[in-house]
């Protein structure tokens, strides 16, 4: 919660310096090919591109970003879902590489994501008793006798009748599916979620219960999140914490309130003045001009300045690094005096 | 008062399935002035883009118009044989659909794309339809359009393939457009892109719009007028600075109060309880009975559409939320 006092200790998840590369190597032909001079490269995106990022413990970080900005990428990493291509993961300040298998596998139980379809993310061919009672059972946190009682228990918890367990995920709508998944990420009695766009394919009206469901869980577990999410309503309702990414760099981070008060990065001013609210002034939309780069082909330098309106020549030249512009906050541009 | 451009009238579109009749757009009115653009709010199932499509005659078996009069310049399009609604669909009335890779052919490029849709309801050669087709994007703000006219749909981002949905849905200068959530899958800012365009266009070219779409913040930005629709009833109508600021039906103050950035920050939302209804069976009487807060058992009658002349503001409520209108 945000009224205790900040511990001196270790966030308790720290990604550093943490880069993802995803390289499409060339096929036979291309390999022949090059052999008689084509000269075809490899396809290198850069999904996520040296980013720090430190979640303390019961803290909400929101992560907003338009697609291809690398966020969900970043989540996976924070989850361990996918190996980094460089840099390193820190659980309290003690780096995650190079555990033994028993300990890497516990450790992992502390992390758990929440994915964004809720159809496409549940086994349609099991029933919801093992879809949520499959994983504590199989890591010994409960015996199998007693699963039916566990996942009632975790049903319970979510807002769902336990009568309806023994139903498979189509009987389900999709805010109960929504239910199913945060059923089944909590059920290892995790510490740490990643909750990747979890709300998003949501009504109105049922993203307002999932999201209740989340706060209400934060402070019945004393979990701790990273929101993913592009919609910045949301965000800004769950998040302590906001950072901000562009093209798999972060371009800015700092306390919700404060981001939303006073951005300071061209991309977030934009992407804020484009924030829908549900205030009837008929605006006049002003979009920001251009389309989001191909991430295969990032703009050299700053990777924003094609659509900024703001840009300098010495932007296409380097990319700013991100520095501490006020207390806690961060920005990546040299506008800002730091650069100068 | 002249007559609407279009004018929809206890419009009833079932379905007839094996498990029962599914009325997904239950006894619907409402009119649709010149250059005016009108905002179709409602949650998945509440029969939304199942209007959009009632209007256009793409109502597929085992769905059926049961009854109701959809008049555009006050000609009764039920009336029309197929063949005149085929000359009537594209021409006078187009409509953007939410995905545009499912909307544009794969296999084939813009151009012919485009000269094909003027050149089925014109008498103009290859060469003033590509023109005309070249206007249609430079209109839309796609750059470098001659180059683009040779490209196949899968060439273009996702942004830019709206565009050129809406761009062909501009050809043949329409009265009316209507876009059923052209915006939903795309990025924020591609979505302020697309909104600001489509400003611009209807400003320009004088054409109505109903846009359909769940977002109550891109309609708080863009329409004249809100419908908003539950389990296929409009249950609340009105301007749009009226219905956002004063809801009268419990279901519009619901679904604002849903929408976060309203309330404190980390604090809980207000929900609405319970869960959208199935419009298959539905029980008798106003549909948000069993969700609402203000129901009692004159709510298990279903309530008539309540017109106060002002502003063409209605709703569909024993008890809407002003002081002093309970009749």
């Amino acid at each position: 919660m945000s009224e205790t006092a900040p511990a001196p200790r270790a966030p308790l998840v720290e990604l550093r310096g943490i880069s993802k590369r995803f390289v499409k190597g060339l096929d036979t032909a291309a390999r022949i090919g090059n052999l008689f001079g084509a000269g075809v490269a490899e396809e290198v995106v850069h999904a996520v591109d040296r980013v720090d990022l430190a979640v303390s413990a019961g803290e909400v970080v929101g992560l907003v970003g338009e697609s291809g900005c690398g966020k969900s990428t970043l989540g996976r990493l924070a989850v361990g879902l996918l190996a980094p291509t460089e840099g390193g993961r820190y659980w309290n300040g003690a780096p995650l590489a190079g555990l033994a298998p028993a300990a890497a596998r516990l450790q992992q139980l502390k992390m758990q994501m929440i994915f964004q379809d809720p159809y496409a993310s549940l086994n349609p061919r099991m029933r919801v008793e093992d879809i949520v009672g499959e994983a504590p059972v199989v890591h010994g946190i409960v015996p199998r006798a007693q699963q039916h009682e566990y996942v009632r228990e975790q049903l319970n918890r979510v807002g769902l009748d336990p009568a309806l367990m023994r139903r498979f995920p189509h009987q389900f709508s999709g805010g109960q599916r929504a239910r199913i998944g945060i059923a089944r990420a909590l059920a290892v009695r995790p510490e740490f979620l990643v909750c990747d766009e979890s709300v998003a394919a949501l009504d109105v009206s049922i993203q307002a219960q999932v999201l209740n469901l989340f706060i209400d869980l934060r402070e019945a577990l004393n979990l701790t999140y990273l929101f993913i999410s592009h919609d910045l309503g949301v965000v800004r309702h769950v998040s302590d914490r906001v950072v901000i990414m562009y093209l798999g760099r972060v371009v800015e981070s700092g306390p919700t309130d404060d981001i939303f008060a006073a951005p300071r990065h061209p991309y977030t001013r934009a992407l804020l003045a484009e924030a829908g609210t549900v205030e009837p002034i008929k605006r006049t939309f002003i979009p920001i001009s251009g389309e989001i780069p191909s991430p295969l082909d990032p703009p050299p330098g700053c990777h924003f300045h094609p659509r900024c309106g703001q840009a300098m020549p010495r932007c296409r030249e380097s990319a700013p690094a991100l520095t501490e512009i006020a207390p806690g906050r961060l920005s990546a541009c040299f506008l800002d005096g730091a650069h100068a | 008062m002249s007559v609407p451009l279009l004018a929809v009238d206890g419009l009833c579109t079932h379905f007839f399935t094996k498990a029962g009749v599914v009325k997904a757009v239950d006894g619907v009115s409402f009119t649709v002035a010149r250059g005016e653009v009108l905002g179709l709010v409602g949650e998945s199932g509440s029969g939304k883009s199942m209007t959009g499509y009632s209007i256009m005659g793409l109502v597929d078996p085992p769905g059926r118009i049961v009854s109701g009069v959809v008049e555009l310049n006050g000609r009764d399009l039920s009336a029309l044989s197929a063949e005149d609604m085929r000359q009537l669909r594209g021409n006078r009335i187009a409509m953007i659909f939410q995905d545009p890779m499912m909307t544009l052919n794969p296999v084939l490029r813009i151009d012919v794309q485009m000269v094909e849709t003027i050149r089925a309801h014109q008498r103009v050669g290859r060469a003033a339809a590509l023109e005309r087709s070249r206007a249609a994007l430079v209109q839309v703000g796609i750059p470098s359009p001659d180059e683009r006219l040779q490209a196949y749909p899968h060439q273009f981002s996702g942004g830019m393939r709206q565009r050129v949905a809406i761009a062909i849905a501009l050809l043949n200068n329409p009265d009316l457009i209507i876009a059923d959530e052209p915006t939903t899958a795309l990025d924020v800012t591609i979505q302020g892109q697309i909104l600001f365009e489509m400003q611009k266009l209807t400003r320009e070219t004088g054409a109505a719009m109903i846009w359909i779409t769940h977002d109550l913040s891109v309609v708080a930005g863009l329409a004249d007028r809100v419908c908003v629709m539950y389990a296929g009833r409009i249950v609340e109508e009105g301007t749009t600075f009226d219905v956002l600021t004063h809801p009268w039906h419990p279901y519009t103050q619901g679904l604002l109060d849903s929408v976060p950035a309203r309330g404190a920050r980390g604090t809980r939302l207000s929900q609405i309880p319970g869960m959208t209804p199935s419009v298959q069976d539905l029980p008798p009487g106003c549909a948000f009975r069993e969700r609402c807060g203000y129901a009692t058992d004159e709510c298990t009658v279903n309530p008539a559409m309540r017109d106060r002349g002002v502003d063409g503001r209605g709703v569909r409520c024993f008890h809407p939320l002003r002081a002093g209108t309970a009749a």
